[in-house]
């Protein structure tokens, strides 16, 4: 092959831009409009949990006393440190630090795996407590003391929606985590480059999405009321 | 008999004919606009067709003031339009005072009709003439729609909710009733007849074969049966409120929020009562989800309707007599 | 352009093109090139809309006769919910973006490809798979909520292949979301080098405004079918008032994305009448900027009206005249697009090929389709006619009337430069004659019909509309016909067809600088462009040219 070639195939530059700068910007651009689709398609599911909230709020808040804030607070916790690590992954490849761009996208994932398994805990306490709508749905207890004052009809909205919001936001994850897995062997086999480095930042902008839409669930399904 | 002409449906009430006559506008514009269009193309057309290949006409860039012009008058046409339509709607969307209220509840694939004295239909509703008709419409299962065309008035019928159209019938006759909103397999089938009679054949048929029992006073035996005056004492004195004076009247909420006493808010005050916690008063009221058939909330409602007529006791119901 | 010759064209070796640059399968299916993956999507939506049209045909037919003359009424209910469907999800919505944008748009912009071409690929396998889902469904009983699918009908009664549908539609809907981003981001950042925004193509602004709506409207379907499906599978209230759950908020849900859909399915239309007209006058467009900016500004307004389609649900009478407001104000850009077109008409020089001709019959009727939504969009005649067969005629005049004419005028006029070939005029313009008849016979009675009060969507209906019924299913036959005759004369000019130069039409724009059909790298140099659009003003006759590159 030509050196012009040779020196693309090594930069990276797709063959349908002109140069590296063109390919940035649309990279960037790309992955910045996809990210509004992700706010909109969570938007419909927001919308609809904020018409439910106002339409029977005694009953989310019954709802969400239910959840342990202990554990949606360490996942808090867990997930921002999750963007730390990939914001630091991103620039370890920026600077071209091979072995540091890995251990940071390792580490994201070992946290983003602590965040699924804490989640799956939590799951498994609503089957415990028979609050999963659909599938095994009789509260019974205190948590039917819980949501009684709201209307237990009305807690089960609750649930549907805690459900579906987390259960999207866990799916967004994994796939994230198969996007964090994909770069570590691409970063490994040395990939990337401090001048090729875009699909590190790519899969990071679409991290820190994963992430806000965390921040922005843990107070709506969590904190309901407050009482701490 | 049911008639139709050729292309348009009877005018059979107060209404039909303001309606005919905007749609009749309207078809007059799309006329006119249509063969504007297509006459002025078509003139184009073979005025300026390309007489030899090398024909190369100037360059036109454009003019502001056509721009101007035919964005001006399709405006200010539309803005007629609109203000013509929603005029007309707004009239016709509130039921005169006095209207006859009678009960429609829809379900896959009748009508079930209810008049507030007593006498029931399905399929069919009997109406006079010449006198404001209101339906308080609500669904058993999915959402239909009661169309009447010959009166031009159309409305959803939903579940867990109510709707409610009126009408003045100004013919005597039968008149087509459709369900206008997809609600399964015989969607199609579920249409009927509203029979609109003299005043005076109206009464007759109200007076042969009624069950003798009026909405209003099956709905006081609902309301004896289920334990209501337990709580809601009609005096005020109870731990729950009278409902003397109140229908239609606005209430507030221990939220803070204040709804008007209709039958959307009486419905969920009886069915889920949670949602609906009445200032003044200990939230202690069960809830009615399930118990009740759309008929027994019907008949209900007829009679908290009569109750709203009279006048609150004297211990104002608002204050709250009960002990909280 | 020339009618074809009777003998097939001598055998000469084609210059290396897109077409010819690889064979078999694995070149089709495993391309990353936009011009073949046009073709991949040519054909399939090809198929769904032969899918979709079989099922109208069978309406049409059963609707002959009051009792109805054909099927079982649940099987009429599962037929037409299925025609929307494929005809909706599968036909229109892709149709002019996935098969012309893909094209197109590079080489328009003066680029090698799309910015994502795998991405492209993606798209088009995610666009399968919705489709195999949906096809799935068909044949496995059925689906018989209507496409527009309100609860608490499809969630909670129904107990057809609701789910089966909801996810075909659902992956769907991401290769409509992908492809929007891969024409935004081409469009903002690969134009060549000169080509400002505007002196691009009012194609390119028309699939650009559209890519705005599939990229903002899409996910919001996706959500709500996601939360119809849940409704569905687990027995649970969102939409279903047991639970406390709402109906209509699914209707304020779905029709969020579905009235900008009807934007998608007709702004792309609109933007290849903008190039045809032009072309076939030899003028340039009346009122450049306007045409464009009115792009932008239905696709923005758009968004804005969604609540016409509730105005007899029940709900706020104050809300309904807002949503009639504004649903007045969208129909002025649309207006003022017909009054550009018909402008740039005026002292030019107009032949009458088939593309023109497909062109000027979609300004008729989209002028007749979009004035028949002033009735919908006035309150009080709304409530009349809302749920009726005016509703259906008004969306087929737009739908079928303007996109598809659209559609096909833009097949005619870039055929030549997709296939290498030209198709023979004359069955062309008769072709468009019969469409455009057999058009009107089927769906003007059923304003009529509407009006009368026939309801849509009913499997058998009183006598009394049995005439106007049998009229519009006459005129079903001849719009049939007048669609079977492109088909085989397109396949037939693939082998016989004369051969066809870079420019058969003399038409400005970077893809009639480059072959037909153009070398796999769209161009042998990217282009500099340095004049504006449409300068069809007087200059020599251009020789027909070499085809660049090899």
């Amino acid at each position: 092959m030509t050196d012009v070639e040779a020196q693309a195939q090594h930069t990276g530059l797709a063959h349908q831009f002109q140069d590296l700068e063109q390919q940035q910007e649309a990279d960037a651009l790309g992955i910045w409009l996809f990210l509004v689709t992700e706010i909109m398609f969570f938007g419909g599911l927001f919308a609809s949990y904020a018409i439910y909230r106002w339409l029977y709020f005694a009953a989310f808040e019954g709802g969400s006393h239910i959840l342990d804030v202990r554990l949606g607070a360490t996942n808090t916790m867990v997930l921002l440190g999750s963007s730390l690590t990939m914001a630091l992954s991103v620039r370890s490849a920026q600077t071209g630090s091979r072995r540091a761009t890995v251990a940071f996208l390792i580490a994201t994932m070992v946290l983003g795996g602590i965040f699924l398994g804490i989640k799956g805990v939590e799951y498994n306490q609503k089957f415990v407590e028979h609050v999963v709508p659909g599938l095994d749905w009789a509260p019974e207890g205190e948590t039917l003391a819980r949501l009684a004052p709201g209307g237990v009809e009305h807690g089960e909205m609750y649930f549907i929606f805690y459900f579906a919001m987390t259960g999207l936001h866990a799916l967004h994850m994994i796939i994230g985590m198969g996007l964090l897995l994909w770069l570590v062997v691409r970063a490994r086999k040395g990939a990337f480059t401090a001048h090729y480095f875009a699909p590190v930042e790519v899969v990071g902008l679409y991290w820190h999405f994963v992430d806000i839409v965390w921040i922005f669930l843990f107070p709506l399904l969590y904190l309901i009321g407050g009482r701490y | 008999m049911i008639q139709t002409l050729p292309f348009q449906p009877e005018q059979a009430s107060t209404i039909a004919k303001s309606v005919d006559d905007l749609y009749f506008f309207l078809t007059a514009i799309t006329l006119f606009f249509t063969a504007l269009i297509f006459s002025i193309i078509f003139y184009f057309m073979l005025k300026y067709r390309r007489r030899s290949p090398d024909e190369r006409p100037q360059a036109i860039e454009g003019s502001l003031p056509l721009e101007v012009l035919w964005t001006a008058v399709p405006t200010v046409l539309v803005a007629l339009i609109f203000v013509w339509g929603s005029t007309l709607y707004f009239r016709n969307s509130e039921a005169p005072k006095g209207s006859l209220e009678i009960f429609v509840t829809g379900k896959q694939w009748m009508w079930k009709v209810e008049h507030p004295e007593g006498q029931r239909e399905i399929n069919e509703l009997h109406v006079p003439l010449g006198r404001p008709v209101k339906l308080t419409m609500t669904s058993e299962d999915v959402i239909h729609d009661f169309f009447v065309p010959a009166f031009r008035v159309k409305k959803d019928v939903l579940p867990g909710r109510y709707t409610s159209l009126w009408f003045e019938a100004t013919k005597v006759g039968s008149f087509h009733l459709f369900c206008a909103q997809y609600c399964g397999a015989f969607h199609a089938g579920m249409i009927g007849t509203i029979i609109v009679q003299t005043p005076e054949e109206y009464e007759s048929w109200l007076a042969g074969g009624a069950p003798g029992e009026s909405m209003e006073q099956a709905g006081a035996k609902v309301f004896q049966a289920n334990g209501c005056p337990t709580c809601h004492v009609a005096d005020g004195t109870g731990l729950g409120p009278s409902f003397l004076g109140v229908y239609g009247n606005p209430v507030k909420l221990t939220n803070g929020q204040t709804f008007t006493a209709d039958d959307a808010f009486l419905r969920e005050c009886i069915l889920q009562p949670a949602t609906r916690r009445v200032a003044g008063f200990a939230p202690i009221m069960p809830p009615f989800q399930g118990q009740l058939t759309e008929e027994q909330l019907n008949n209900l409602l007829a009679y908290l309707r009569a109750l709203g007529k009279a006048a609150p006791p004297a211990k104002a119901a608002a204050a709250g007599g009960g002990k909280s | 352009m020339s009618t074809a010759t009777l003998e097939p064209q001598p055998r000469v070796r084609a210059p290396l093109n897109y077409l010819n640059a690889d064979y078999g399968w694995r070149s089709w299916l495993f391309t990353v090139d936009h011009k073949r993956i046009a073709l991949l999507y040519l054909v399939s939506i090809t198929f769904f809309f032969v899918i979709g049209g079989s099922f109208a045909v069978l309406m049409r037919i059963h609707l002959t006769e009051p009792q109805g003359a054909l099927v079982q009424p649940e099987t009429y209910n599962k037929l037409f919910t299925l025609h929307g469907i494929v005809m909706i999800f599968f036909f229109l919505i892709p149709s002019i973006p996935a098969v012309l944008g893909n094209f197109l748009v590079p080489l328009m912009v003066g680029a090698r490809d799309l910015a994502f071409p795998r991405l492209n690929l993606l798209s088009w396998y995610i666009y399968m798979v919705g489709g195999m889902f949906t096809l799935y469904s068909a044949v496995a009983g059925g689906v018989d909520t209507g496409w527009t699918f309100y609860t608490p009908y499809s969630s909670t009664y129904s107990n057809t292949q609701v789910t089966a549908v909801a996810i075909g539609v659902f992956i769907t809907g991401f290769s409509s979301i992908l492809t929007g981003l891969n024409f935004i981001v081409t469009i903002h950042k690969m134009r060549a080098p000169g080509l400002t925004w505007f002196r691009m193509p009012l194609f390119l602004w028309s699939i650009y405004a559209t890519s705005i709506i599939m990229v903002l409207g899409t996910p919001v379907l996706a959500i709500t079918i996601f939360l119809l499906a849940l409704e569905h599978l687990f027995h649970v209230g969102i939409f279903s008032p047991a639970l406390g759950g709402d109906p209509l908020l699914f209707q304020h849900l779905f029709w969020f994305y579905s009235h900008p859909a009807v934007y998608i399915m007709i702004l792309p239309a609109m933007g290849v009448v903008s190039e045809i007209i032009p072309c076939f006058s030899r003028k340039r467009i009346f009122g450049y900027k306007i045409v464009a900016f009115s792009s932008v500004a239905i696709a923005v307004l758009g968004f804005l009206v969604w609540g016409h389609h509730m105005f007899v649900t029940g709900q706020s009478v104050y809300a309904g005249l807002i949503f009639s407001m504004l649903s007045f104000l969208v129909a002025i850009p649309s207006a003022i697009k017909v009054f550009n077109w018909t402008a740039t008409l005026y002292k030019g020089s107009i032949s009458y090929d088939a593309p023109m001709l497909y062109a000027l019959g979609f300004i008729g009727l989209f002028t007749m389709g979009g004035l028949t939504g002033l009735f919908l969009a006035a309150l009080a005649t709304d409530v009349h006619l809302n749920g009726t067969y005016f509703i259906v005629a008004h969306f087929h005049y737009i739908m079928v009337g303007g996109a598809v004419m659209g559609y096909l005028g833009g097949i005619h006029f870039w055929w030549p430069k997709i296939s290498g070939r030209k198709y023979p005029n004359g069955w062309a313009a008769l072709a468009a004659a019969i469409i455009f008849i057999g058009f009107n016979l089927t769906f003007f009675p059923q304003f009529v019909l509407g009006y009368l009060g026939m309801p849509r969507r009913y499997a058998f209906y009183p006598p009394e509309f049995q005439v106007l019924n049998v009229m519009s299913s006459a005129g079903a036959t001849v719009l049939g016909v007048g669609y079977l005759i492109p088909l085989i004369y397109l396949i037939w000019s693939m082998r016989y067809g004369p051969i066809a130069e870079p420019n058969p039409w003399g038409a400005t724009g970077l893809e009639w600088k480059t072959a037909s059909p153009p070398p796999t790298e769209n161009f042998a140099e990217i282009p500099v462009v340095d004049e504006e659009a449409y300068d069809y003003a007087p200059k020599p006759i251009a020789q027909p040219q070499e085809a660049p590159g090899d």
